[in-house]
């Protein structure tokens, strides 16, 4: 290990992996300049480029492209531009893990493949109609899963996610290291593998971000394709593979996200040091890289259209990158398993002194119980995902009723996790809207142990209502009237917290920054999102709902009110508090202000075509339903939202640099991390804090929550 | 203002937004036309849900506006607000009652859910069999009638017995307002009785692969003559030699045994696999790499074994693997049946070369 680790940090091969850095990213703008103006001259009838142009100009123009990128690689991975910002830049991320994890996974993946492929050839095994083709390489199934299983292990060696726990192995000391890696820049640490909770959260939040945005991507480019009935620009297969990609890319931003959240404000907030343990908060964050690759390779290879529930038969014999898909996700339970019982422990375990379960932050609560779901939820899907890859590329039997497996089954194992995730997603987000309120009406907040345990309440509910996603599959009657009279409960601790929140409201003192906005537009949202819940919970009603837009429009407002605009108010609200550096409160509103009529109108759009009887996941509809002009209004609002979040990431880049520093308090909150100056030190409370009173007792004269403990004796 | 003068303020403003949001709920959420005695309770529940989502919707958003108005905090004014933090009472009225509320609700499904899945008097049994994709209704009334149109007379109770040959599939007539899924190695049910005259569509609701969103097939309801004479013309079974190969063919095509149309186009359409038109004497190239000339032997090898020369682009597995036998069936049917020898793979080749 420590091999890899030295060859991956030495010069020359510094160099070389900056060089072909340089060579792909010269490839892609060369290829993206060559599809423009293959789009302009397609739509040009008379006049045409003469050939010698296709023979002469634009290889050597292309070459010229690919050569000038590899020699500025090079030359920045040699260190030849480190006078430049982008010359120390491109330095630094090509040492970086990312860049080093991504070619430890291309060389494991094709090591993979030989291993399998070449022992087939070898015991003379002819390779079946089941071959993937790619870039003129032709090779197996099997060769490809084991490629993709050994491609996570050598990302993880490559980036040096593994090297202490090897070092154990072989008995090497392994201090715990803090800051950036030796020679190397303060903020070049956002680059490895770190185990401060602090910079893993953060490194969590910009590719929850960025995550985001290419799910969002993929979004907008099937809505373009529904804009008219007929067909557009997208077949059916890239539309399928599309939507596909959105749902489970959407689900790892979602998953980043909340690893965000819990990662930087639960320590903060419990007044620990750090997570219990380091090195796995790293292993959560650095195992979900490779897993999103392997998703955005399996669009690549082959494709798939089974969306991301890939339910059997189809899944069975639809094209193979839905083996990739499933891999990637089985990945990322990892990352969740990992991640949940660092957040369990640390919080059983390391609170500061006078914090007892009822004096936590809301926020904890929430966090607390998306981790145990995420603990005890999370293996089964993986078991539903085992089970299918097994089945199809090795054989065995399951799903397929053919070779008398059940197909039914699948669904059951694959929606006990899958819908106690979707409380994962959005409890933390809930525990921020509960947490944010009280700030900025300066009150307390309304039945704080009510909220505590609806939390509680609704994961436990969530265990017991996976089978409302199979109304209409056609499993024992019997079966289906307890699954809807426990899905209907559901509403009541959802309930508890809207009207809580409503009443911390009543009679405040309310202001409206922009935090405040998103955790009101939140509530908005999730309010369209939980009305539109009982309906699909009545079997009579869910069997013409089911599988319609109307599902698509309450899932989609009950991750965007549970999960993505409190997550942006809180990307707000602890901006100051992770850089230092207020944002721009303009631009803040103006995200808001498109965002949140965005959202309402695409939800109720979405909800409107569902119920007049447009189908989910179809990449054309019959025009006789006359539901185009509702197909352009989400499109539309799609557009609108997808701007808003790039004002939002462009207000954080720039605020960082040039907006004022911001004051100790700028909310006048009572938590702790606001009682000490931004951003925290490397062990967040440079003097131990004591839980002296109530978290949220704004209004009480002389009351306070924490205070610094009296120097050590 | 005291703390009831707002309350009574709002109150008449969820009461006002309450009646407001229903009228544009009505608007907005509508359903389609209820063709089926199912989809008169159904719709009734769907009513009450609406009420229910313009109460809370009202409830919940005029508090918070009407917080955000009244209680925003002046410029000046730095002082926190009052020093309230529960009320027991408040906090015990809004989990009881909602759970009361919905447990009603639940009860009311389940009851409503018992009247439409039980056995109506005098129902008939038609079967459905859904494949990637296409549908072929079966009707064991009238001398086992396969068609691929779902034909009904008004007021007859039906009960569609649902299989599929390959992958999920689901029964959807929104008109009708019932779903149900086929699941490949069973027999799913689902019963209604259509009511009113008129051309739906059933749509397949769960995603089956490329061809999903097409797959569409028509339901015909129908007076009881018009249903009779329906029946008459489609159990019209034509005398096969007296039809040209090419005609035969075409019968052969849109057949809801075979379903060649399900994924072949006759005009040119990219569908889930190569189009018909100007195939025969086209060159294909293939996925292996090799290319070919398509001709008569490439069609018939092709039929009989779909995955040994896929064209370039298309996938593997999705042709069914059993036509072979299916066709065999179909041929020998006509020879007990008619007397004629047909050769259905000829007649499907003469049929592509009148599509030049």
């Amino acid at each position: 290990m420590e091999f890899i680790l030295k060859i991956t940090r030495s010069k020359g091969a510094h160099a070389i992996v900056s060089g072909i850095f340089g060579a792909v990213i010269g490839l892609v703008i060369a290829l993206a300049l060559r599809s423009i103006h293959d789009a302009i001259v397609n739509s040009l009838t008379i006049i045409k480029p003469p050939q010698i142009a296709y023979d002469f100009l634009y290889p050597t123009i292309g070459a010229l492209l690919v050569a000038i990128h590899t020699v500025i690689g090079l030359g920045s991975g040699v260190g030849l531009f480190h006078n430049t910002r982008l010359g120390r830049f491109l330095y630094y991320a090509g040492a970086s893990a990312y860049v080093w994890g991504l070619v430890g996974q291309a060389i494991g993946l094709l090591l993979g493949i030989g291993i399998i492929d070449g022992l087939r050839a070898a015991l003379g095994y002819t390779s079946d109609a089941a071959n993937i083709q790619f870039a003129g390489i032709t090779f197996s199934e099997g060769a490809m899963v084991f490629g993709a299983i050994l491609s996570v292990i050598t990302f993880l060696i490559f980036g040096g996610v593994l090297t202490d726990w090897f070092k154990w192995m072989v008995g090497a000391e392994t201090p715990l290291h803090h800051g950036a890696p030796e020679g190397m820049p303060e903020w070049a640490r956002y680059l490895f593998p770190d185990v401060n909770h602090k910079v893993i959260g953060i490194q969590y939040g910009y590719t929850s971000v960025f995550v985001l945005l290419v799910g969002g991507l993929f979004a907008i480019l099937f809505r373009l394709e529904l804009v008219a009935p007929g067909f557009q620009y997208l077949e059916a297969d890239q539309f399928n593979t599309l939507f596909s990609a959105h749902g489970i890319v959407m689900i790892v931003a979602i998953l980043l996200g909340v690893g965000a959240m819990i990662n930087y404000l639960g320590p903060i907030m419990i007044g620990a040091s750090d997570m219990a343990f380091p090195r796995l908060n790293a292993f959560s964050y650095w195992v979900g890289i490779p897993s999103i690759t392997l998703v955005l390779l399996a669009m690549v290879l082959g494709g798939w259209d089974t969306g991301w529930v890939a339910y059997s038969p189809l899944a069975l014999r639809t094209s193979a990158g839905v083996l990739l898909f499933m891999l990637g996700f089985y990945i990322n339970g990892f990352s969740s398993i990992a991640g949940s019982i660092n957040m369990i422990v640390t919080t059983a375990t390391m609170r500061a002194k006078g914090m007892s379960l009822f004096r936590m932050p809301i926020f904890v609560w929430a966090a607390l119980a998306a981790s145990l779901i995420q603990f005890t939820a999370t293996q089964t899907v993986g078991v539903a995902l085992t089970m299918t890859v097994a089945e199809r590329a090795i054989g065995l039997t399951f799903f397929n009723p053919e070779t008398g497996g059940n197909p039914i089954l699948y669904q059951h194992i694959f929606w006990f996790y899958s819908h106690p995730a979707v409380y994962v997603f959005i409890l933390p987000g809930l525990g921020i809207i509960s947490e944010l309120l009280p700030v900025f009406t300066r009150k307390p907040l309304f039945g704080y142990r009510w909220i505590a345990l609806s939390s509680l309440g609704i994961a436990f509910v969530g265990f017991l209502v996976w089978a409302h996603h199979m109304f209409t599959s056609g499993m024992n009657d019997a079966l289906r009237i307890p699954f809807m009279i426990a899905t209907m409960l559901v509403a009541v601790p959802t309930g508890v917290k809207f009207f809580s929140w409503v009443a911390t409201m009543w009679g405040g003192k309310m202001s409206f920054e922009t935090p405040m906005l998103f955790v009101l537009g939140a509530i908005s949202v999730f309010l369209i999102g939980g009305i539109s819940g009982p309906i699909l919970g009545t079997i009579p009603t869910d069997l013409h709902l089911h599988d319609t837009y109307w599902v698509v429009g309450h899932f989609h407002a009950t991750m965007f009110g549970g999960f993505v605009f409190p997550y942006f108010a809180a990307l707000y609200y602890w901006y100051p508090k992770i850089t230092g550096h207020m944002y721009k409160e303009n631009l803040g509103k103006l995200h808001f202000w498109l965002m949140v009529p965005g959202f309402w109108v695409m939800s109720f759009g979405q909800m409107s075509a569902g119920i007049f009887g447009m189908r989910r996941r179809i990449w054309d509809y019959d025009p006789s339903l006359g539901l185009q002009t509702t197909h352009i209004m989400i499109t539309l609002a799609g557009l609108v939202i997808g701007w808003s979040v790039l004002i939002m990431v462009y207000n954080f880049a720039v605020s960082a640099r040039t907006e004022r520093v911001a004051e100790t308090n700028p909310w006048k909150s009572r938590s702790p991390e606001w009682q000490v100056p931004s951003p925290l030190p490397e062990f967040n409370y440079d003097v131990p804090f004591e839980v002296v009173g109530e978290p949220y007792d704004y209004g009480l004269a002389d009351s306070v929550y924490t205070k610094a403990m009296a120097a050590a004796d | 203002m005291n703390n009831s003068r707002h309350l009574a303020i709002v109150a008449v403003l969820i009461v006002v937004a309450t009646l407001l949001l229903r009228v544009f709920f009505g608007w907005l959420f509508t359903l389609p036309v209820a063709a089926s005695t199912q989809a008169g309770p159904i719709d009734g529940f769907f009513s009450i849900h609406f009420w229910m989502i313009s109460f809370l919707f009202a409830l919940i958003m005029v508090l918070m506006l009407y917080s955000a108005v009244a209680f925003r905090r002046r410029p000046d004014d730095h002082e926190d607000g009052p020093h309230i933090h529960s009320n027991t009472a408040l906090e015990i009225g809004w989990t009881v009652i909602p759970t009361v509320i919905v447990l009603g609700f639940g009860v009311y499904g389940a009851i409503l859910l018992n009247n439409l899945i039980a056995p109506q008097q005098g129902e008939i049994t038609i079967q459905v069999e859904a494949r990637q994709w296409g549908w072929k209704f079966t009707y064991p009334e009238h001398d086992n009638l396969v068609s691929g149109q779902l034909a009904l007379e008004i007021g007859q109770p039906i009960v569609l017995e649902l299989s599929s040959v390959d992958v999920l599939h689901s029964f959807w007539v929104p008109e009708f307002r019932m779903k149900q899924d086929l699941v490949p190695g069973r027999t799913t049910t689902l019963r209604l009785e259509p009511t009113k005259e008129g051309s739906y569509k059933v749509r397949c609701a769960e995603i089956c692969g490329t061809g999903h969103a097409d797959m569409r097939a028509e339901v015909l309801v129908m007076e009881p003559a018009a249903y009779a004479a329906w029946i008459e013309e489609a159990s019209n079974v034509p005398v096969y030699a007296e039809l040209e190969p090419a005609e035969r063919g075409q019968l052969w095509y849109s057949d809801p045994n075979l379903n060649c149309v399900a994924c072949h186009s006759a005009d040119g359409t990219a569908l889930a696999g190569p189009t018909w038109q100007a195939i025969i004497g086209r060159q294909e190239a293939l996925a292996d790499g090799s290319s070919v000339v398509i001709d008569a032997d490439y069609i018939r090898n092709s039929v009989l074994d779909p995955n040994a020369q896929i064209v370039a682009g298309f996938q593997p597995n999705v042709m069914p693997q059993n036509l072979a036998d299916t066709i065999g069936e179909i041929e020998q049917n006509i020879l007990d049946t008619q007397g004629t020898e047909v050769d259905i793979i000829n007649d499907l080749i003469a049929f592509m070369e009148t599509l030049q």
